[in-house]
């Protein structure tokens, strides 16, 4: 068993796990009412990833996301308004209805602009932490990607960059088994795509548990101290599952049922709820009081942003190139 | 002035730039001891040590990505990519990275990087070597492309580049040993501006990089059929100097659009349909427009096939010659 937190940092996580759960809930019900438009990629039952790996980043540290962004950005402190407003297209959100569900950030807590291209935030992160190091700054970056990247060019060559040039960057790869709707195990030799080829790079590498947000965070904070430390790049493997499709218009045909139950039963949120209550660091009415008032926070927000207004037709050809801001 | 060659006002710049700034910084394969492949890094990593001069792996990918990353981060990278050919390895982090981060981030993130690289055939260095890849990136929104003749524009534009808050590709040619007195002191060419490198009045022959000596040579055996030849050197492709290309055609009336690229699909297209599409421009045509361009196919390594590709003089003399016999 994990150590546990101290309960403010305990009632925390949960906080952010519980917020990324209901959000992403949220966000599918609209999708399905037809409200939301544009796509999606859910992280639902990827919580104690994002939750456990970005906890006790600092605000000037950054975060790097993929196509799946929402739980990474959430955790890293992008308002849910930013977020909810984004994803209606609306001029109130963080990307002021330019990027979408898929680039959605912050840069001012520290998320970039999330990256839909599989592999294409390896290098950028590199990059940043590259600029770290040659600024003498003692940040650090956290970079997402799925098991599906690992197959990329680009996951090899920033490895490898990376490692000669002692980055403090984390790379850590949410393994949910499937790179879009297909299993990992038919794409890679390896049990673990991420972890197993670390090796050739000679970065330190780790695989955890990554529906379990406790486990997530002691891995995440001796990653953290090695880059800090100036000692270089780790490389973290979450095992971890969808609790949706791909996209939105998977329906998961695909994957064994009995597969499918194995992980559900390991749900993060419940599970660490669980743990909150069994260990007496919570008890269920504070836990249900945290719940209510995310729920309606997210009430909230879905209500300012179906009312929020769009960005003005000009704006549209805005920030193409650098305009004298 | 001083006289400097194409590769040395290249370097010149660079360095002013790093002494100026310590956030401009050089990333690319062999730049450190080697001096880089076409000989323009030699003496920095000395200068500036391994903090501005950064070797990297033989990862085109990863190096103009790393080079995102830093940028994003207020560092000014420059990334000498060996072979322009090779900019097809480092297409994603240019077209969907760094020509869309500021957009899609609402002004949240810049790109300030710039991205050399040489082109053009003429090497002997057969067909993976030597392109003219220009119109896979002129396309792109975001990005902004030069493409300089002269060691004069070479260093004012390379200062302007890196000043620059958005990604810039620079293209350069291969003539690295061509010389010309540059001016000493600080300097900049502004990016979008073309520059008239010779006056005259009965053709315009528009053009960029290394073809812009072919045209001054073209234009200079046109004068004993008397015909006065104008050349406009674009110097930058994106944005494009409209401005100067509809102006000198309104003078002229007749216009070779020439480049080393292949024609078919090529960045002459699009200087066609500038000025086809401006009323007053296509009304002052007296000869239909005609392209002159490397011919559609890849370079051949027998130094006699290579010279069938790029365009000669001959041909745009041949070409403008009939304008006037029509």
């Amino acid at each position: 068993m994990s150590k546990l937190p101290n309960k403010e940092k305990a009632l925390g996580m949960y906080r952010q796990m519980y917020l990324i759960r209901k959000y992403e809930e949220r966000i599918y019900y609209l999708f399905l009412e037809g409200i939301m438009p544009g796509t999606i990629h859910q992280s639902t039952g990827q919580e104690a990833c994002a939750v456990g790996m970005l906890y006790d980043l600092r605000k000037d540290d950054y975060m790097a996301s993929t196509h799946r962004p929402a739980g990474h950005d959430l955790a890293k402190g992008v308002s849910l308004r930013g977020m909810m407003c984004e994803m209606f297209g609306k001029e109130d959100g963080c990307c002021h209805g330019k990027g979408g569900a898929m680039h959605t950030g912050d840069v001012e807590v520290g998320a970039l602009v999330a990256n839909a291209i599989v592999g294409g935030n390896l290098p950028i992160a590199a990059g940043v932490a590259l600029a770290f190091k040659m600024q003498k700054k003692d940040n650090v970056i956290v970079c997402f990607f799925g098991d599906g990247a690992t197959n990329e060019g680009s996951f090899h060559e920033s490895m490898n960059a990376a490692a000669i040039w002692k980055l403090p960057v984390i790379y850590v790869c949410e393994n949910n088994l499937y790179s879009a709707t297909t299993s990992i195990a038919l794409t890679c030799n390896m049990p673990n795509p991420a972890a197993d080829r670390a090796v050739a790079y000679a970065i330190p590498a780790e695989v955890v548990d990554g529906n379990d947000v406790l486990k997530v965070n002691e891995a995440a904070a001796k990653a953290i101290k090695r880059a800090r430390g100036g000692e270089g790049p780790t490389i973290i493997e979450l095992k971890t599952y969808r609790h949706g499709g791909h996209s939105r218009n998977d329906a998961c045909q695909y994957r064994p049922k009995d597969e499918e139950k194995h992980w559900f039963d390991r749900d993060p949120v419940k599970n660490f709820r669980d743990v909150l209550i069994s260990t007496q660091l919570a008890t269920e009415q504070e836990l249900k009081t945290i719940e209510k008032a995310i729920e309606s926070d997210i009430d909230e927000s879905v209500e300012y942003a179906q009312n929020a207004p769009f960005p003005q037709i000009e704006s549209a050809l805005a920030d193409v190139y650098w305009e004298g801001k | 002035m001083i006289k400097l060659s194409y590769r040395e006002a290249i370097r010149q710049a660079m360095m002013e730039e790093m002494e100026r700034d310590p956030d401009v910084v050089l990333i690319g394969e062999d730049v450190g001891c080697y001096g880089g492949c076409f000989q323009v890094t030699p003496g920095m990593i000395e200068r500036f040590g391994p903090r501005q001069v950064i070797e990297t792996p033989v990862s085109e990918e990863c190096i103009v990505g790393v080079a995102v990353g830093a940028a994003m981060m207020g560092m000014k990278p420059i990334v000498e990519v060996m072979y322009g050919d090779f900019s097809t390895l480092a297409a994603d982090p240019l077209i969907n990275h760094a020509a869309k981060i500021r957009f899609m981030s609402a002004g949240q993130q810049s790109v300030p990087l710039v991205y050399r690289t040489p082109m053009g055939s003429g090497t002997g260095a057969a067909a993976q070597h030597t392109q003219s890849l220009e119109a896979l990136f002129t396309n792109v929104p975001g990005l902004k492309i030069v493409y300089p003749a002269s060691p004069t524009d070479a260093k004012g534009l390379m200062k302007s580049a890196i000043r620059d808050p958005d990604p810039v590709l620079f293209f350069e040619h291969k003539l690295y040993g061509a010389e010309e007195l540059v001016p000493q002191e600080d300097y900049l060419i502004p990016i979008g501006k073309a520059d008239i490198k010779r006056q005259g009045s009965d053709v315009t022959i528009i053009t960029y990089g290394k073809t812009v000596f072919t045209a001054l040579e073209a234009a200079r055996v046109l004068e004993n059929d008397e015909i006065s030849a104008e050349v406009l050197d674009l110097r930058s492709l994106r944005p494009l100097d409209t401005e100067a290309i509809l102006a000198s055609v309104k003078k002229t009336g007749r216009v070779v659009v020439l480049h080393e690229a292949p024609r078919f699909g090529g960045f002459a297209g699009e200087i066609v349909s500038t000025i086809v599409e401006d009323l007053e421009a296509f009304s002052a045509l007296k000869a239909p427009v005609v392209r002159v361009c490397g011919l559609d196919m890849p370079t051949p390594f027998n130094k006699n096939l290579e010279q069938q590709l790029p365009p000669s003089s001959k041909r745009i003399i041949e070409s403008v010659l009939a304008m006037f016999r029509g």
